[in-house]
């Protein structure tokens, strides 16, 4: 039976063989460290097909990880995905990376009627998103800072590292989801869904949610009034 | 493979070019690059976030454009090359990503070499024959170096580089300051064609005795460049102008400071080539393009003996092309490939040719 490759660099790099039928985990790896998805992604792709006598043109077709997360790394997956689809002729399908966390809050034995989750979009913001209890997405993707969230139990390592913001805010910081990173199993779990559904996932353009920090500098707005008057 | 004719595709991202170039041995067979330059002109600069966005988008249109190029398939390929750095960091891991899922997905070796050594390796392509040691001379938006080329693949020797600004930035922040729009190397050139280069003396940075010394005795920057005195020059005398009322003298300006670029260039690449004893000199990087450079090297060249090699303008500036080039020279000469594990070094030495594994 065909299997699907999940990738996702949205956190940490982590990739994963599912089964197509039954949505198994075959394998799957994550990277300890946020900042080493150029040195591993590779690596963990070629150990994982090869340890289960993988052949990329046999895939079912390349589930990845659209972010929103940290740019750099977001796109080290996107790129090798895209690559992985071109070469082996497979679909490459994006899913909204969230959504990884959203699955494992779904796997509680009690998943609350709605319910936030949040991953660090640094400079003291998270990137979150809002979900019912059957785990659809009712607000989101968005960049804020934690403080401004809805007062509602948040789940995920944004959870975590502002605890304490959420809290003075009226949010529910969960600490069994404080480690919680967005996982490629968990995000192909719900891309399968997606799929299931007929939905169309065909687009993998990046959810970067921030422009570039690029200011246009101010004599170089000089120069356009300048042209303009001129 | 054919190891005396491998055909290497190499894959090019470390600022604003997304390259992918296919050779067969020195044979350039496909050269496509896609630039982002368009969207950094608003900033009057490269912006590292823009440039490594277009490359995500661009990387795999570009490979396919090369390929319909040069009429192969991937599985004709024997062998991938990509610059690992010097570059942006941001910029370089959207193409080491892409080579490495690549390699990966071909079952090819992969080699993440030197970007300043590519621009060197360019000089084989094309059937140009250079000596067995060879001096280079890049000067680039990004880089401003002299090289002694003992071997492409295993002998390549840092002589003098810029301490602050690539020359190439000091033509944009001066284009700015003059209002003549970026890219700044072209509008200056440009400009400078209807001024007088002898209307200002602007300083030539590192030119002081106590910095150059004697070739005997050669003082710590004989052979290193500094712009960032010579913009602050250029704004000086252009405040005088606009704090007298006075209209500004811009191709005056202009022709003056490229001549003080171009003669401290010049000046110090063709003094370097004869204290190493090296008769041939390469020119790349994209101010290679700029006529007054041809020009004066040309001609100090000439006086002092020493051949001048320019490639066509297409190879000067940041392309896969030259990476496949260099790649292809790593191949046939048996240099083991870097595996799929490495790391991009935005401050890779140009003695680091290729990365080992």
């Amino acid at each position: 039976m065909p299997n699907y490759l999940s990738i996702d660099t949205s956190a940490h790099a982590s990739v994963a063989l599912i089964d197509a039928d039954t949505g198994a985990v075959i394998a799957t790896r994550t990277s300890p460290k946020g900042n080493d998805q150029t040195e591993t992604l590779a690596g963990y792709v070629r150990d994982l097909m090869a340890g289960h006598d993988q052949q990329g043109p046999e895939l079912a077709g390349i589930i990845v990880g659209v972010g929103p997360g940290p740019f750099t790394g977001l796109r080290v997956g996107l790129v090798a995905a895209r690559t992985f689809g071109f070469v082996w002729q497979v679909p490459v399908h994006g899913v909204m990376s969230l959504h990884a966390l959203a699955e494992r809050v779904l796997e509680l034995d009690e998943v609350p009627d709605e319910f936030i989750v949040a991953s660090d979009a640094r400079r003291k913001e998270v990137y979150w998103a809002r979900y019912n209890r059957q785990g659809a997405l009712t607000d989101g993707p968005h960049v804020a800072a934690a403080a401004t969230l809805p007062a509602l139990p948040v789940y995920g390592v944004g959870a975590g590292i502002y605890e304490d913001a959420l809290r003075e805010a009226g949010a529910a910081p969960q600490p069994e989801s404080f480690e919680w990173i967005a996982e490629s199993a968990y995000l192909a779990k719900h891309g399968l869904k997606e799929l299931a559904a007929g939905k169309d996932l065909s687009n993998t353009a990046p959810q970067y949610l921030r422009e570039s920090d690029a200011q246009v500098p101010a004599f170089m707005k000089q120069a356009e009034a300048k042209e303009a008057t001129a | 493979m054919s190891t005396k004719e491998p055909v290497v595709l190499g894959i090019e991202s470390s600022c604003d070019e997304t390259g992918v170039g296919i050779v067969r041995g020195t044979q350039l067979l496909a050269n496509a690059v896609s630039s982002s330059m368009d969207e950094h002109v608003r900033f009057g600069g490269v912006i590292p976030e823009i440039a490594a966005r277009a490359h995500l988008e661009a990387f795999v249109p570009t490979l396919q454009q090369a390929l319909d190029t040069a009429e192969l398939t991937l599985d004709d390929i024997d062998a991938i090359a990509v610059t690992s750095g010097p570059g942006l960091a941001g910029a370089l891991m959207v193409g080491v990503s892409a080579a490495k899922a690549l390699a990966l997905a071909t079952g090819k070796p992969l080699y993440g070499i030197n970007h300043l050594v590519a621009h060197v390796g360019v000089g084989v392509l094309e059937g140009t024959v250079l000596p067995p040691t060879f001096g280079a001379l890049l000067v680039s938006g990004g880089h401003t170096e002299i090289l002694k080329v003992t071997s492409l693949t295993n002998d390549v020797h840092l002589l003098g580089s810029t301490i602050d600004d690539a020359a190439g930035e000091a033509y944009d922040k001066v284009a700015r300051l003059l209002g003549l729009g970026y890219p700044g190397g072209p509008a200056i050139d440009k400009a400078a064609k209807d001024g007088d280069r002898k209307a200002f003396r602007f300083p030539r940075g590192l030119s002081l005795p106590k910095f150059v010394g004697s070739a005997e005795n050669p003082g710590k920057h004989r052979n290193n460049f500094s712009f960032s005195g010579l913009k602050t020059a250029v704004a000086r005398c252009v405040e005088h102008f606009e704090a007298a009322g006075e209209p500004i003298p811009v191709a005056d300006i202009a022709a003056s400071f490229q001549e003080a670029v171009v003669d401290v260039i010049t000046a110090k690449a063709v003094r370097a080539m004869k204290e190493n004893n090296l008769t041939t000199v390469l020119l790349g990087g994209g101010v290679a393009a700029n006529t007054r450079l041809r020009e004066l090297l040309a001609a100090r060249c000439a006086s002092a003996g020493i051949a001048l090699v320019v490639p066509p303008f297409s190879l000067c500036t940041d392309n896969g092309g030259m990476v496949a080039g260099l790649g292809a020279q790593l191949v046939a000469d048996g240099v083991e490939p870097s595996g799929l594990d490495f790391a991009t070094d935005s401050s890779q030495p140009v003695t680091q040719i290729v990365l080992s594994r």
